[in-house]
């Protein structure tokens, strides 16, 4: 029981850590699709557009 | 329907989206849900710079395949591009939005844009409007044979 509850809150854990991660999702005209995790150097050019869009926006 | 209602009916029909702008592929804004121009022009912008990284993200793709839709999921929220007929929509959501949702609704509205034939900032001619038809011409009698199916 305590075995389960454990991962139970260890699953709830990680997926909430991925859902607070920032990512940059790229959809292409061939139906392909790439996710670009904040580590990775794409991700860190896109990401800081995407705040200044929001700043632009809401400022 | 112009650029503006279908930017109206996009924002009352889909409660995730905060704020979109349209314009064209040179950034020339078409149609905005935000009431300063200048910073219409500053959001197009930025998302025409966001559209551009995007696309060198992934060199190795060929030309023809183009960048479609973008979305770049933040903890403070959400900034969404899509591109259709040489036009763009750039939007902004709450943080986790229904990403599928979002993308089909900015996708109808670009749609309904390119069908309206709104095109003032694109720099095309608009498209022509169909010949109206005429009203079906009213039946005076009606015969038994003209109601019978064939």
């Amino acid at each position: 029981m305590l075995l389960l509850g454990a991962s139970g809150g260890f699953a709830l854990l990680r997926r909430r850590a991925r859902r607070a991660r920032e990512r940059a999702d790229l959809y292409f005209e061939d139906g392909s699709m790439v996710s670009l995790d904040e580590r990775s150097p794409e991700a860190m050019r896109l990401l800081p557009l995407g705040r200044d869009l929001l700043h632009a926006v809401r400022d | 329907m112009d650029a503006e209602q279908a930017l109206a009916e996009l924002t009352e029909l889909s409660t995730q989206v905060e704020s979109a702008v349209v314009f064209d592929g040179a950034g020339k804004v078409i149609a905005s849900t935000l009431a300063d121009e200048v910073r219409s022009r500053e959001v197009a912008r930025i998302a025409l710079e966001l559209a551009e990284a995007a696309a060198r993200a992934r060199p190795s793709l060929p030309e023809e395949q183009s960048l479609v839709q973008v979305e770049v999921a933040m903890r403070a929220g959400s900034a969404f591009l899509v591109r259709h007929e040489g036009r763009l929509i750039a939007a902004t959501t709450s943080p986790e939005p229904t990403v599928g949702l979002v993308f089909y609704d900015l996708r109808t509205c670009l749609r309904t844009i390119a069908e309206a034939g709104e095109a003032e900032g694109a720099g095309r001619k608009p498209k022509p409007k169909p010949a109206r038809k005429r009203a079906p011409a009213k039946r005076n009698k009606t015969t038994p044979e003209a109601d019978a199916p064939s």
